[in-house]
């Protein structure tokens, strides 16, 4: 197991940056999502790590030794860095077994050896009675433990895993994460894990980096990315809920600054003394009869045992969680408590470019 | 690993490149002994316009014949719901892969006043009473029939595109099936239908062996056979003006090509709509006598010649009848086992066939994969112009041979005379037969298949073995048994390169017949027919293994 560190990583696919100035550290046995919308970086970065792509600028560092920079480039056969393939990658014309035990025969491990060790990660993936097997006659969710069999069984310095799940059902998918979980406690190995499916990331990593147009926006651990985003982008893309601008009113005490948020003050957790934008979680929002500002209920949608309300509160939209059914066109009361503010100057070119790319 | 492995497109480049370069540099002045004297004299001689006309004529009408034959069947295959397709399309293909030589071979058997079919079924002409296929007539039929597979082919790859959808609509608007084809199908098809004439065209251009066999007796020359009889009248010294008959015909079938291409500029459609789906109109009540008529075809074509032939092989002596007591298998043991020229024919053309595609094997695995996954642009310009050697007329690769290996650059050796010669034309001219299947099945590799490998910690190498050579491994061997089919059959490029002691089985085929020897020539010709078909029911046989495309009578 070994730290992965990447400095000002940079990749140009035709002059346009894929990957610009990318600046992370994964620690020795952390497993880190990367988060972010298609077209990203996500698996570009993950190609730079695994030594498929080389990088226009920057450096990559693997527990010390720097296997991609300005001077030194270490080929993928010499990285010892373990990667499953969403297409599973697994060869056709070797058993189960023989895809497993491949990079032992490469490390020319005796056999006895290799034996055991193959043995031992078929068990862990529950694959026991399926080792004579060839690719074609395994299931998918099969194919994807072999994938992950054959890229443990070497003990890499650290496992990179591109959408893993993506061609998975979804009862599938649930118990294919819970798999990855148990594997990641059980070998205690650095992962890197690619997916555009926020719940996945949220439920498996301990820290998540929220990726956009090739750089990271934030890198923290999925509460954090929560409760307390760090632009925009992040607020409106981990988690449900409304990101709304604010106006200073002057006032703050230490960790909160009172605002003026659709017209009404009110109290905000803040990292920051001048923030310009607040993310209103659904848990933030009460209905009530009473409360002075006033929404107008334009979307109902049960989601099983409560209902999302989408509310138009002076042109902006609020999301909010109701227990009963509301009807559309109805005016509600809405009090808001202890959202989370922070400053976003681009957050206005950031939109137009949202508008203008949908 | 990495970095030697694009050296391995300089010495290919060379083998199968070099030789043409060399004959155009000939054509624009260099070398020695070539003037522009030479280009006017040859030129201007009757001998080279008469034998200009009659190419000309020969393979126009060859490849008119072969349009009719290989569009008959390629329309009624692909749109019709006749039954037994596949049977079909592997009977189309054998006249294609049986060498010319043997084609005329076989129907000269089947004809003529000394037939040893038409003599035993009572039937021949009288003696005296000439052989009508030594003429201008005849060859056109042999050319015809010899290349109807290629339009066939082209145009049946051709008419699967056109988007089920489209006759749908037609039909849904009316239209009969008549009209459908006539109004629909067949102007879409017109760029196949080109492309496949152009092909054929190109092909019975370069045509030796029938015209070889059916024209030299009648004093009927083309320029092939021009060349062969000026080289081997004459030897090496005349290399200069033959190189400029070369440069005649390179230059017609190149002009075969652009005139060709020029069309299909204007004919282009884009065809937008679902495919997929075969088309299988219905011919009701007339499905029979039209399924009658397709195999009376192959009858006509394939098994008559094949059963003369069969005939001749089995009678004692030239002239003598076939009946059940003369039959006897004298004259295949002669050829097979006794004879030391058919013997040696045998062994050169087993080695030079099982070595060209041995090596083609081993070089173009290790190319494919380059090509494919680490393009430059010199890997870009030898796979745009490997195409070259296979589709220039063998004649002309033959002397663009003799003009580079005459004298070995830098020494003072020569290989012409040698095997070796002919060894290098092989690899040069069947290069893309086997470069295009190993292509086709490493383009459908998911590369993440070799990423992983990679990351499981093997080298280059080791992935070109483990990973590339095993899941390309169909498309090598179905590649090189083309070659090996190919390359055993061959006489175009052999007859120019042979010599005493160096003979293939095409040319000991031809000199057999040249000399009277037509029994055992049959005897010979017949081996070797079987041998190719079992071993294109042998490809036939593993087609579910290869990728889309490797086949070339499957598509
Ligand atoms: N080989 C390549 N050549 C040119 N451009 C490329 C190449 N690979 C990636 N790109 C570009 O780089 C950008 C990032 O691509 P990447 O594959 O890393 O996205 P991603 O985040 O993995 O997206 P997805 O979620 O859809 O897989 C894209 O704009 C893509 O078009
Ligand atoms: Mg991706």
């Amino acid at each position: 197991m070994a730290e992965l560190k990447f400095s000002n990583l940079t990749k140009r696919f035709d002059g346009i940056p894929a990957l610009d100035g990318i600046d992370a550290t994964i620690g020795s046995g952390e497993f880190v999502a990367l988060l972010g919308p298609s077209g990203c970086g996500k698996t570009t970065l993950l190609r730079l790590t695994a030594g498929f792509e080389q990088p226009d600028e920057g450096e990559i560092h693997l527990g010390g030794d720097t296997v991609a920079g300005a001077s030194r480039f270490v080929p993928p056969e010499a990285r010892e860095i373990g990667i499953v393939f969403q297409s599973y990658a697994l060869w056709p014309h070797k058993s189960v077994s023989g895809n497993v035990s491949y990079p032992l025969e490469v490390r020319r491990i005796p056999r006895k050896e290799r034996e055991a060790r193959v043995a031992e990660a078929l068990e862990l993936t529950g694959l026991r009675d399926f080792a004579d097997r060839m690719p074609s006659q395994l299931s998918g969710g099969q194919r994807q433990r072999v994938a992950l069999a054959r890229c443990l069984v070497f003990e890499p310095r650290a496992v990179l895993l591109d959408e893993p799940l993506a061609n998975l059902d979804l009862a599938l998918r649930s118990s294919m994460q819970d798999v990855f979980s148990m594997f990641h406690r059980r070998t205690g190995a650095t992962m890197l894990y690619v997916t555009h499916d926020q719940s996945e990331a949220l439920a498996l990593a301990d820290r998540v980096a929220v990726m956009e147009a090739g750089r990271i926006r934030q890198f923290a651990a999925p509460e954090v990315l929560y409760r307390e985003p760090a632009d925009c982008f992040v607020a409106g893309f981990v988690g449900d809920g409304a990101v709304v601008p604010a106006r200073l009113t002057g006032r703050s005490a230490p960790g909160r600054v009172l605002l003026s948020v659709l017209g009404q003050e009110v109290w905000c957790r803040s990292a920051t003394a001048t923030p310009s934008h607040v993310s209103i979680r659904p848990e933030a929002i009460t209905l009530s009869d009473d409360a002075k500002l006033r929404s107008r209920i334009t979307g109902c949608t049960y989601l099983g045992g409560r209902f999302r309300l989408v509310l138009d509160a002076g042109g902006e939209a609020l999301v909010a969680f109701a227990h009963r059914r509301a009807a559309i066109g109805e005016t509600v009361g809405v009090s808001i408590a202890d959202p989370w503010a922070f400053c976003d100057p681009d957050a206005d070119t950031l939109m137009v470019q949202a508008l203008t790319r949908a | 690993m990495d970095r030697l492995l694009p050296l391995i497109l300089l010495p290919v480049g060379l083998i199968a490149l070099g030789p043409v370069l060399r004959l155009l540099l000939e054509g624009i002045g260099f070398g020695d002994g070539f003037t522009t004297d030479h280009l006017s004299t040859v030129l201007s001689r009757d001998s080279t316009r008469t034998a200009l006309v009659h190419s000309l004529l020969t393979a126009g009408g060859g490849t008119v014949l072969s349009v009719l034959i290989g569009a008959g069947f390629a329309f009624l295959m692909a749109l019709t719901d006749i039954r037994g397709k596949a049977a079909l399309v592997f009977c189309l293909m054998i006249p294609m892969m049986i060498p010319p030589q043997i084609t005329a071979l076989a129907w000269m058997q089947m004809m003529g006043p000394s037939s040893v079919l038409l003599k035993t079924l009572g039937i021949a002409p009288p003696l005296g009473s000439p052989q009508p296929l030594h003429s201008a007539g005849g060859i056109i039929l042999l050319l015809g029939i010899q290349h109807a597979s290629l339009v066939f082919l082209t145009l049946r790859a051709g008419l699967r595109m056109i988007p089920a959808d489209l006759v749908e609509a037609a039909r849904m608007s009316g239209a009969g099936p008549i009209r459908v084809w006539a109004q629909i199908v067949l102007p879409l098809s017109m760029p196949a239908l080109i492309a496949g004439g152009a092909m054929a065209f190109v092909t019975a251009l370069g045509n030796f062996g029938i015209p070889a066999m059916l024209g030299i007796p009648a004093r009927y020359s083309t320029l092939p056979t021009l060349i062969y009889q000026h080289l081997v009248g004459m030897g090496p010294s005349v290399l200069p003006e033959v190189a400029v008959l070369a440069l005649l015909i390179g230059a017609v079938a190149v002009a075969g090509v652009l005139l060709s291409r020029f069309m299909l500029s204007r004919q282009g459609f884009g065809l937008v709509g679902l495919s997929g789906v075969p088309l299988a109109l219905s011919l009701g009540r007339a499905r029979l006598p039209v399924e009658i008529a397709l195999w009376g075809i192959i009858f006509a074509i394939l098994a008559l010649p094949l059963f003369a032939l069969l005939a001749t092989s089995l009678i004692p002596a030239y002239g003598v009848p076939l009946t059940a007591a003369t039959a006897t298998l004298d004259a295949w043991k002669e050829a097979l086992f006794v004879q030391p020229v058919t013997r040696r024919a045998y062994g050169n053309s087993l080695f030079l066939a099982v070595s060209a595609a041995l090596i083609l094997m081993a070089v173009s695995l290790p190319l494919a994969w380059l090509m494919q996954r680490r393009p430059t642009r010199a890997s870009r310009l030898l796979d745009a112009l490997i195409d070259l050697p296979y589709a220039l007329p063998g004649v002309v690769l033959s002397i663009a041979c003799i003009l580079t290996f005459l004298n070995l650059p830098f020494t003072d050796l020569t290989l012409y005379g040698t095997i070796w010669i002919i060894l290098l034309a092989y690899l040069a001219r069947f290069f893309v037969v086997m470069l295009r299947p190993i292509q086709a099945s490493i383009a459908q590799l998911d590369p993440a298949m070799e990423e992983a490998a990679a990351s499981a910690g093997a080298r280059l190498g080791r992935r070109l073995r483990d990973i590339v050579l095993p899941l390309a491994a169909p498309s090598a061997a179905a590649g090189a048994i083309l070659v090996f089919l190919t390359a055993v059959n061959e006489l175009t490029v052999s007859a120019l390169l042979w010599s005493s002691g160096t003979e293939t089985l095409g040319v000991a085929i031809y000199n057999l017949e040249d000399s009277g020897e037509t029994v055992m020539a049959s005897a010979l010709a017949m081996s070797i027919v079987i041998l190719i078909i079992a071993l294109m029911a042998l490809v036939q046989a593993g087609a579910k293994r290869f990728p889309k495309g490797v086949i070339p009578w499957q598509s």
